[in-house]
């Protein structure tokens, strides 16, 4: 199955306006959307998508800090050319795989996604990347597979945040392997047809529409496919609250919030909420893989 | 003439008033910020936090009156009540942006109140707030006399479900919000009766 519509973020958001709206767009934009391949996949109703700034000014990415501004404020310093994915476990051709043969032969699109945060927030973000599927294709999933474990790049050096015992570093994310294999499972390398900045988890992040921003992990350093389901940071920190599966849940509050409804990002002081569909909304194409769990037990 | 009776000094020349108009200033500032895109791409969160980070300051500060004055003899005492009533008014100004800025949703407010420890916790705290504030003018100090001072001891544990509450809001435990706690904390245990006995500088028990 093929998720493909013509629409792209450029059909959405007419070019002049977006530029117009953001003054932060710097010269070395490269808007290379003549070299992105395909036009997008958008499956619930989405609006508008959100700006580049707030895309890129309000982020969770704890290893730079726990504020909001802080990913933007100190991300810069990290280090993502070189870059290598530790490709190991239960696969045919396991290895230190440089960032370039990651991408070799991948087919980049664009795809017009929803963010629902597990804060009960989200946002509309049109993504460039590939499907995780490829990737796995390449270096060949073992039979025995069931799970796919993935970690997130740590040095302390170049992320203040370490030094906070939030989390057990570094951060770590799973999927069942059905779930990586989906293709609506992106791995991204960009956003709004320009380089993923840091604070979105350059130089690679995964991309899970139908889960709580969490599962989408940054900055991925390691995949390894495994037998058994492998831990996860929020869940080890509190697994009352986060689940392995976090699919976003109307239904399933958050032990301190209700997950009943959501704000779109970017409507300022005054914006309205709106309710949290289940599944983020892409329902029709992810609701099969969870068919006779109860997902009030498998939250 | 000792330092700290010349700036006792000085201190009572200074009127209170303006502690009113400048305190009154933060949330108004804030407001406009939001308006204007100051407060980031989630103005409401932003504009919630703030409020309420500003009310545990202001909080902090009058716990602080009483060692600092056992401690160093400088006396703020005159400005307490600006100080309390200023916290009240900066909770009240983050509970009614939660109110009708956050969360918007009348049953999903009382589902809230009642589900979420950490919002009971903070409403509970507010509504110990309001007999104080009420009772914060010169005729009710003379009305209740000895159980005024009773009343206010209230604070106290406001101030604990205040910090508890901030811990508890967010995700982990993170150290901003630890460091709220365990300077109230700290601020409560420098009025705890066994520091007389080891020799803390502290006013003699009061009567009644």
């Amino acid at each position: 199955m093929r998720f493909k519509t013509k629409l792209t973020w450029a059909d959405v958001t007419p070019e002049a306006a977006y530029l117009n709206r953001r003054q932060i767009m710097t010269g070395a934009a490269g808007l290379a959307l003549g070299s992105i391949a395909g036009p997008a996949f958008a499956a619930p109703e989405l609006g508008e998508p959100n700006s580049f700034e707030d895309i890129t000014s309000y982020n969770n990415y704890y290893e730079f800090g726990t504020g909001k501004e802080d990913p933007a404020r100190y991300a810069g310093k990290l280090t993502t050319d070189p870059w290598a994915v530790q490709i190991d476990g239960l696969v045919e051709r396991p290895g230190n795989y440089d960032l370039a043969d990651v991408l070799k032969g991948m087919d980049i699109e664009e795809r017009i996604y929803r963010l629902r945060c597990v804060e009960a927030w989200s946002m509309v973000i049109p993504w460039n990347g590939f499907e995780l599927r490829a990737l796995l294709e390449k270096v060949g999933v073992q039979p025995s597979a069931k799970y796919v474990a993935f970690e997130t790049v740590a040095r302390r050096e170049e992320m203040p945040g370490l030094y906070s015992p939030v989390l057990d570093w570094p951060y770590v994310e799973g999927l069942r392997l059905d779930e990586a294999m989906h293709p609506l499972t992106l791995i991204a390398t960009g956003l709004y047809g320009r380089e993923l900045p840091n604070q979105n988890g350059a130089p690679l992040r995964l991309v899970v529409p139908w889960k709580y921003g969490f599962k989408s992990i940054k900055s991925i350093v390691r995949i390894t496919l495994t037998d058994k389901e492998p831990p996860t940071s929020w869940n080890k920190a509190n697994a009352r609250e986060y689940g392995f599966y976090s699919n976003v849940n109307p239904e399933v509050d958050h032990p301190r919030w209700s997950q009943a409804t959501e704000r779109v990002i970017g409507g300022g002081l005054f914006s309205a909420k709106q309710p949290t569909e289940m599944f983020n909304g892409y329902g029709d194409e992810v609701a099969a893989l969870y068919a006779g769990m109860d997902l009030k037990k498998n939250y | 003439m000792t330092a700290a009776q010349t700036i006792n000094g000085a201190l009572r020349k200074l009127p209170i008033w303006p502690i009113y108009l400048i305190g009154a200033l933060p949330p108004v500032w804030y407001f406009y910020l939001g308006l204007t895109g100051g407060l980031g791409v989630e103005p409401i969160k932003e504009f919630e936090h703030r409020l309420g980070i500003l009310g545990l300051q202001m909080l902090i500060a009058v716990l602080a009156v009483t060692p600092l004055r056992n401690l160093t003899k400088v006396s703020l005492i005159r400005f307490r009540r600006a100080m309390g009533l200023l916290t009240f008014y900066y909770i009240a100004a983050h509970l009614a942006v939660w109110l009708f800025l956050d969360v918007q949703i009348a049953a999903q407010i009382w589902a809230d109140i009642v589900k979420r420890p950490y919002i009971t916790i903070g409403m509970v705290g507010f509504v110990l707030m309001i007999p104080l504030a009420i009772t914060s003018n010169n005729l009710s100090v003379r009305k209740l006399g000895a159980r005024w001072r009773k009343l206010h001891k209230l604070v106290y544990p406001i101030a604990l479900l205040g910090a508890v509450h901030f811990v508890m809001l967010r995700k982990g435990w993170q150290i901003e919000p630890l460091l709220y706690l365990a300077g109230i904390a700290l601020l409560l245990a420098l009025r705890l009766p066994i520091l007389r006995r080891v020799g803390w500088p502290m006013r003699p028990a009061r009567q009644g």
